[in-house]
């Protein structure tokens, strides 16, 4: 009974009881956590991925600013029925580039991981305004606010870089022209279209084009690049970069 | 262990602890409870033998199971899948007519075809398919795109302005923003097409004539429309942005555009025929 006896060391001084919490803890941390950093097989080969576009990581600062995540998660876990409803789960690599993540466990609206290219531009807009204009029993607030605010494009450029900072490969060319691509994007029109599709675009080792970005207006709002048009791209390029005709289950399996 | 008090009327040693004067009986945790503790320890070393479970230099134990989260939810999705083709194997290879004509592969696309619109067709067009203002009902026989079967088929596919390369597609200018029309002439235009399903309406005296040459090559000279354009129907009261001389003459000023995702890759090939099938049971199949 030696051991017991010693034991009431920690019962009987809180700071030796916490430094021993502390050290349990880290022990946990460092068997369960540690790992994911150097296992190379945390994160899947996938072909596709790609660093948002800056007028979607504006729309996705404004998910954030918004807290949409406060109410939809942006993971599809593997289960039978998840797949079922949302589509292939979610890989580690498609939130690679996501600073923070945004899978989230709280879903009072459904999972958004593979929203992009589910609905019309228009339908997003609709929704968007009034999520009961064409969901008559949703309990999502509206954002109608999003339509009228143009969007402030002054410290995009710094965000870029931060992403850059953080491990996100964004090219030198990619950083120098975050204004002109936020503008291109939005507006098919706009003259450094070409560029911008360019610079974003995901080739293979073949040089074969694998994911492209799309210019278009999402606002149908023509006059100016508002930060709905921005939620809008950011809100439909969701789950849509890797091509699973392409990825390889069998090798992925964990 | 020598000095351990005794309480005398409970028969039971004390911890030593006293708070003013009342001191805590020292009683052992009941021995089955013990064991059964223990036990569960000894039982989830089993875990690490037969599940993936500790980390490695530059890998990880692999349990030999071989059991992992992906292919169990793989594993169970196909299982789901094909329990549920138990008696309606033939859906995959059948073509569309055959489908409607045989029971058990009918039966399943119904309940099949009315879940997936549920998840995904009804934001828009509505949980009944009715529509709204700028999706079209599904449940009428004024088609855009064609009412057949392989023409709901091939919408759901690729859609409609979806991007898809296969995507039905068609642009209506814009009369008025372009400045092909004036705002009289669209006036005239505009209620010469509302007159024709509005007896109420008077159509305006050059309405026909303006009508036949700016429109009449897509809508058709008697306005019924041409389902290879998607160019609707123009002479019925049903209206896709909306009735009234004002709504036509805003579509024709600055022409809306709908859009439908494509459904290939997102939905399974027989989901997709599945929906084909509900979508056209649903009161206007052609």
């Amino acid at each position: 009974m030696s051991l017991m006896e010693k034991h009431a060391i920690f019962e009987k001084n809180s700071i030796v009881l916490l430094v021993g919490i502390l050290i349990m803890v880290a022990i946990g941390g460092l068997v369960e956590i540690v790992p994911l950093f150097y296992l190379k097989s945390t994160i899947e080969k996938v072909e596709g991925m790609r660093p948002y576009t800056p007028l979607e990581l504006a729309g996705r600062n404004i998910y954030l600013r918004e807290g949409c995540y406060l109410c939809h998660s942006q993971m599809i876990r593997p289960m039978r029925d998840e797949i079922e409803r949302y589509g292939h789960f979610s890989l580690a690599a498609e939130s690679m580039y996501d600073h923070p993540f945004q899978w989230g466990s709280k879903r009072t609206g459904p999972d958004l991981a593979r929203l992009g290219n589910k609905y019309s531009d228009k339908w997003h807009v609709e929704h968007l305004i009034n999520p009961r204009a064409v969901v008559p029993d949703s309990v999502m607030p509206g954002y109608p606010f999003l339509a009228k605010t143009e969007l402030a494009t002054t410290h995009l450029q710094d965000v870029v870089k931060t992403n850059a900072l953080v491990g996100v490969p964004y090219t030198a060319d990619q950083i120098a022209n975050v204004a002109a691509d936020v503008m291109a994007q939005a507006n098919p029109d706009d003259k450094n279209v070409g560029a911008f599709l360019q610079r974003y675009t995901v080739t293979n080792s073949k040089g074969e084009k694998i994911s492209t970005p799309v210019a278009r207006d999402f606002d149908g709002n023509p006059a100016k690049v508002t930060e709905l048009d921005a939620v809008i791209a950011y809100l439909q390029v969701l789950g849509t970069m890797v091509d699973f005709k392409l990825y390889d289950d069998k090798a992925n399996l964990r | 262990m020598a000095q351990q008090e005794l309480d005398h009327l409970s028969g039971q040693t004390t911890t030593g602890h006293e708070w003013d004067g009342l001191k805590e009986l020292n009683t052992p945790l009941p021995k089955w409870w013990l064991y059964v503790f223990y036990v569960c320890i000894i039982w989830s070393v089993g875990y690490y033998v037969f599940y993936p479970s500790w980390p490695l230099v530059s890998s990880y134990t692999q349990g030999i199971f071989g059991s992992t989260m992906r292919s169990d939810s793989i594993a169970a999705y196909e299982g789901g899948v094909k329990a549920r083709l138990a008696n309606a194997s033939g859906l995959a290879d059948a073509p569309l007519e055959q489908i409607k004509s045989t029971p058990a592969l009918l039966e399943f696309a119904m309940a099949n075809g009315k879940a997936a619109f549920g998840d995904n067709c009804a934001p828009c067009h509505g949980s009944g398919a009715t529509g709204g203002p700028g999706y079209p009902s599904l449940q009428d026989d004024d088609w855009i795109w064609g009412g057949k079967l392989a023409d709901i088929y091939q919408t759901l596919q690729f859609g409609i302005r979806s991007g898809h390369a296969k995507a039905r597609d068609s642009q209506m200018p814009n009369f008025g923003k372009d400045g092909i029309l004036n705002k009289e002439q669209i006036a005239s235009v505009a209620s010469y097409v509302v007159s024709l399903s509005d007896t109420s309406v008077k159509a305006a005296a050059d309405g026909k004539q303006l009508f036949s040459d700016n429109c009449a090559a897509c809508h058709g000279e008697d306005a019924k429309g041409n389902l290879e354009l998607g160019a609707p129907n123009l002479a019925d009261k049903i209206w896709l942005y909306g009735g009234g001389v004002d709504k036509v003459a805003a579509q024709m000023t600055e022409a809306k555009h709908g859009v439908m995702p494509a459904w290939e890759g997102r939905l399974d090939a027989i989901t997709i025929k599945s929906l084909a099938v509900y979508v056209h049971s649903l009161g206007g199949g052609k």
